[in-house]
């Protein structure tokens, strides 16, 4: 009977890490199969185009000179290889201020009839049409080619405007710079404090401190992180605002004290873990030596414990990179390249929380924010795999 | 409370497979359905109506998917959706339910006190970038936007920017309750709330939409003559509509229903 229930039991074990498994491998398939379709994407908004007169001598525009044309930063066409004539923007919209859709016939039967003649009448125009309404077999227009989406756009350019209409900028460099730039910024000033107190905790403190402290350090874990980002937006930033005499206290540094916080309880245990598990003989052996308390811990307990305390710091770096909540709430998410630590940057996972929602489900906004998942995971798988080296290492040879 | 009360309505409402008339969509209408479902409740204890959120493209697309009855928006309909309802065989109504207006707000300290729309459009592309440039003190302008996903995001930028994109690089807050709380602690700062979110930490500025001839206050009686220009419409789409759903909609037009309007800080449509 029992013989039964253990193999049970073991079937049972076996099956919950094969669902565990297969679930984690299907959020990564899910993750990269939704996000690798943007380098198949035009740069122009789906189901729409981009139609100029024939006797227009463009015919290809980039992603960013179609933004400049659409935000009236570039004016005339001889900017971007044209005559020099000044450009007339045409929305679609502006169609129906134009005609009523009575004019526009029975199911804008007309609508593709009536689109044609403006742009026919007009040498300088840029419409921006959906596809099913451009004029077919229509003379003295044409349509403007346009790039697809490329891996370097993506990862080296500079400017995210992942809703500018009729060609969005998905450039995520400055996001992966300030997720970086504000994570690696919290895990150093994280280090001397989580360290130190580690050390405290497990060699100097009374049983009596440590069983307040402990448990108290552990509370930090557990406190949501909107409290957190709350607290940063309320009392952190004016503080940094008015110590470093800034325009705005919302910036990179806000970020990293916040992160620092949130990721010490990850450092100060695990690395407390690995300073009491130093062998009760090597501290005697160090005592039989000569050697006294301080001794001890600088030359005995730190080396023996010190792969655990990397394991514990790159542990709170990934800690550091994926949180969302409170960095949205602080950094002021600026995505422009940051050039110091007081100036406001926006990070991957506050990018992704913030634009998801209202992301148009298969669009090449929703395809960006996926492939920014995938981004943040690689290097939080990157961050693990060396986390894995470092604690599986010794550096006091047996 | 009230919240956690209607919640609970609705779970059993759900629960009871009950034919709740159900209205999905803007989370900016969201607090005044909430409201007037209330209010209308009190009137028809027996009245069965379920809201929920998740912004106006989610509730629009419902509609598509008859999942929900009634989609509420902050923004009208797109050309696109309209066609997509056409083509699956249903004619969209409109119903204006009430309006809301934005402000545009600094911090209490600045001199200025009034912009026109090109200087607004100017200041939140990034072509003016000191205060000086618009008559106040030599400081930096510091412009927050709201995220993309909000609808006053968009209706901002087609309304005072329009339709051009914003600066790159714009400081940018998930929540209204944040551009306040940024706003009243940093000096050059500018942004933009709904009129019910305006408080004593910030100043809200006069608009002039005519080039400067004259300059509106930002007054719920100025949205209400229309002479204040940042003004939205708030809208109910529905393709067919059941008995209980068009009396829900004409309680909210009633004088009653208007009085919620006001109530919840949105402007009444008389």
């Amino acid at each position: 009977m029992n013989k039964v229930l253990e193999k049970f039991v073991e079937s049972l074990l076996k099956m919950s890490s094969a669902v565990t498994g297969i679930t984690v491998l299907l959020i990564i398939i899910f993750l990269f199969k939704e996000g690798l379709g943007l380098f198949k994407s035009s740069t122009v908004e789906k189901g729409y185009t981009l139609v100029v007169n024939t006797q227009n001598p463009v015919n290809r525009l980039t992603s960013v000179e179609i933004k400049e044309i659409f935000d009236s930063e570039i004016e005339n066409w001889k900017d971007v290889g044209g005559s020099n004539d000044d450009i007339r923007i045409f929305r679609f919209d502006e169609i129906f201020t134009m005609y009523s859709d009575e004019e526009l016939g029975d199911g804008y039967s007309l609508l593709p009839q009536k689109l044609g003649e403006i742009i026919q009448s007009d040498s300088t125009i840029i419409a921006f049409l959906p596809l099913k309404y451009v004029p077919k077999n229509m003379s003295g227009i044409k349509e403007l080619k346009t790039d697809i989406i490329s891996i370097s756009d993506f990862f080296l350019g500079t400017t995210w405007l992942p809703t500018a209409t009729p060609s969005a900028l998905f450039g995520i460099l400055p996001l992966i710079v300030g997720t970086l730039l504000v994570s690696f910024i919290a895990i150093i000033i994280a280090i001397p404090f989580g360290v130190g107190v580690a050390i405290y905790l497990s060699e100097i403190a009374s049983e009596k401190v440590r069983k307040v402290m402990k448990p108290a350090i552990e509370l930090l874990a557990g406190i949501p992180s909107v409290v957190y980002g709350f607290f940063g937006l309320v009392v952190v930033a004016p503080i940094v605002q008015k110590v470093g005499g800034l325009t705005l206290g919302e910036t990179a540094f806000t970020g990293s004290l916040i992160l620092a916080i949130m990721a010490l309880p990850t450092i100060i245990t695990i690395s407390e873990d690995a300073l009491r598990n130093t062998p009760k003989a090597m501290r005697d052996a160090s005592y039989a030596l000569g050697a006294n308390r301080w001794q001890t811990i600088y030359k005995v307990v730190i080396p023996y414990a010190s792969s655990g305390i990397s394991a514990a710091i790159i542990l709170g770096i990934g800690r550091a990179i994926g949180e969302t909540m409170a960095v949205l709430m602080v950094t002021g998410n600026a995505a422009v390249m940051p050039h110091s630590l007081f100036e406001s940057v926006r990070t991957i996972p506050a990018t992704i929380a913030a634009e998801l929602g209202e992301a148009p489900g298969g669009g090449t906004h929703y395809q960006s924010l996926f492939l920014l998942g995938c981004v943040l995971f690689l290097i939080t798988l990157i961050i693990s795999i060396i986390s894995e080296k470092i604690s599986g290492r010794k550096i006091i040879k047996e | 409370m009230k919240k956690s009360i209607l919640t609970a309505i609705v779970i059993i409402l759900t629960l009871s497979g009950s034919y709740a008339q159900k209205i999905k969509g803007s989370d900016t209408v969201l607090p005044l359905t909430q409201e007037e479902i209330e209010a209308y409740k009190k009137e028809k204890p027996s009245a069965s109506i379920s809201v929920t959120g998740g912004g106006s493209g989610v509730g629009i697309t419902a509609l598509l998917n008859g999942t929900t009855d009634i989609a509420q928006s902050s923004r009208k309909i797109k050309f696109d959706e309209k066609q997509k309802l056409a083509e699956a065989g249903k004619a969209v109504k409109e119903v204006i339910i009430a309006y809301d207006a934005l402000s545009i707000v600094v911090h209490p300290s600045n001199k200025v006190s009034q912009l026109t729309r090109e200087q607004l459009e100017k200041i939140f592309t990034g072509k003016i970038t000191n205060w000086k440039e618009v008559g106040g003190d030599d400081m930096k302008i510091i412009p927050y936007s709201r995220e993309t996903s909000s609808g006053t995001y968009e209706f901002f930028k087609e309304s005072v920017l329009k339709n051009k994109n914003y600066m790159n690089g714009i400081l940018s807050m998930p929540a209204t309750g944040g551009i306040i709380q940024s706003i009243s602690q940093t000096k050059g700062a500018i942004g933009y709330v709904g009129f019910a979110y305006v408080t004593d930490k910030v100043k809200a500025l006069n608009v002039s939409y005519n080039n400067g001839k004259t300059f509106i206050e930002p007054t719920i009686a100025n949205a209400k003559n229309k002479s204040y220009p940042i003004v939205r419409p708030l809208y109910y789409y529905y393709t067919n509509l059941s008995a209980e759903g068009k009396s829900f909609i004409d309680f909210i037009l009633t004088p009653k229903g208007q009085n919620v309007v006001s109530k919840v800080g949105y402007i009444t449509i008389k």
